[in-house]
């Protein structure tokens, strides 16, 4: 029997029809942070290499930095930083072999989230 | 194709890749980074936006620069082979995906040198 149907068939799940589960999510925000704290990591070097090069120059990245913008950036960093670190801690488990249940993948999401969030506030009250 | 055996074909080119080594370095960067990124963003959190005076107050200390080069020295290692992994999902055609992992590499090493002399330079002239 001819397939007369090619092409007008159901697809398989697929990225852009799939809603994909809140773990991989977090899994693409991880290396979405990963990637944009390259930028964090740059202005970083760049505020101590002003630091190097003259006070002047430093006034300058230091005044910037910490500008409401600066601000803006370094706190999304921030967020971004413990993000990733929360997911990698959460890696660490998996690579062990310890945490792939169901259950506790998706309670453990909600530890990366609610921590990460956490952390930033708290970094942000101790320094 | 020549009629060879499987053996034949991969005698004397070497082992196909760097085995574990990629995977073993990104636990081992992210292992270091958990308590170096906690010591270094107190004090840096604490010397932003205080102006020279306190960069040289902050960074003159051993301790303080010691931490801030080990961060920013494993966190680039980390960047590094991490963006590796993302160009090579994600970049099509060996040319490109070559390009950018030699320049992520330039990069990165270049990144890392600049922050580390810089903090020496601090730490020296305090």
């Amino acid at each position: 029997m001819a397939d007369v149907n090619r092409g007008n068939r159901p697809l398989s799940p697929h990225l852009q029809v799939y809603r994909l589960p809140l773990v991989s999510n977090i899994s693409i925000l991880t290396r979405i942070t990963g990637i944009a704290l390259i930028g964090g990591l740059t202005l970083i070097v760049w505020w101590f290499v002003a630091g190097a090069y003259s006070p002047d120059y430093f006034a300058t990245a230091d005044w910037l930095l910490s500008s409401w913008l600066g601000i803006l950036v370094l706190v999304g960093s921030l967020w971004a930083l413990w993000f990733h670190f929360c997911n990698g801690i959460r890696h660490f488990f998996w690579d062990f072999g310890k945490g792939f249940e169901l259950e506790t993948v998706n309670r453990t999401n909600w530890v990366v989230i609610g921590g990460s969030v956490v952390l930033t506030i708290l970094t942000l009250l101790i320094v | 194709m020549a009629f060879k055996t499987d053996y034949s074909r991969v005698q004397g080119l070497g082992q196909a890749g760097e085995g574990v080594h990629h995977w073993w370095i990104q636990r081992l960067t992210s292992a270091a980074l958990v308590p170096l990124t906690i010591l270094f963003l107190i004090p840096f959190g604490r010397a932003l936006g205080g102006g020279y005076d306190a960069l040289v107050a902050t960074y003159g200390q051993f301790g303080n620069a010691l931490t801030a080069i080990l961060f920013i020295g494993v966190a680039c290692w980390h960047f590094s082979i991490g963006i590796q992994v993302v160009i090579e999902d994600y970049v099509p055609g060996k040319v490109a995906r070559v390009t950018l992992l030699i320049l992520t590499k330039l990069f990165s090493y270049t990144l890392a040198a600049a922050g580390i002399l810089a903090i020496v330079k601090i730490l020296f002239s305090a």
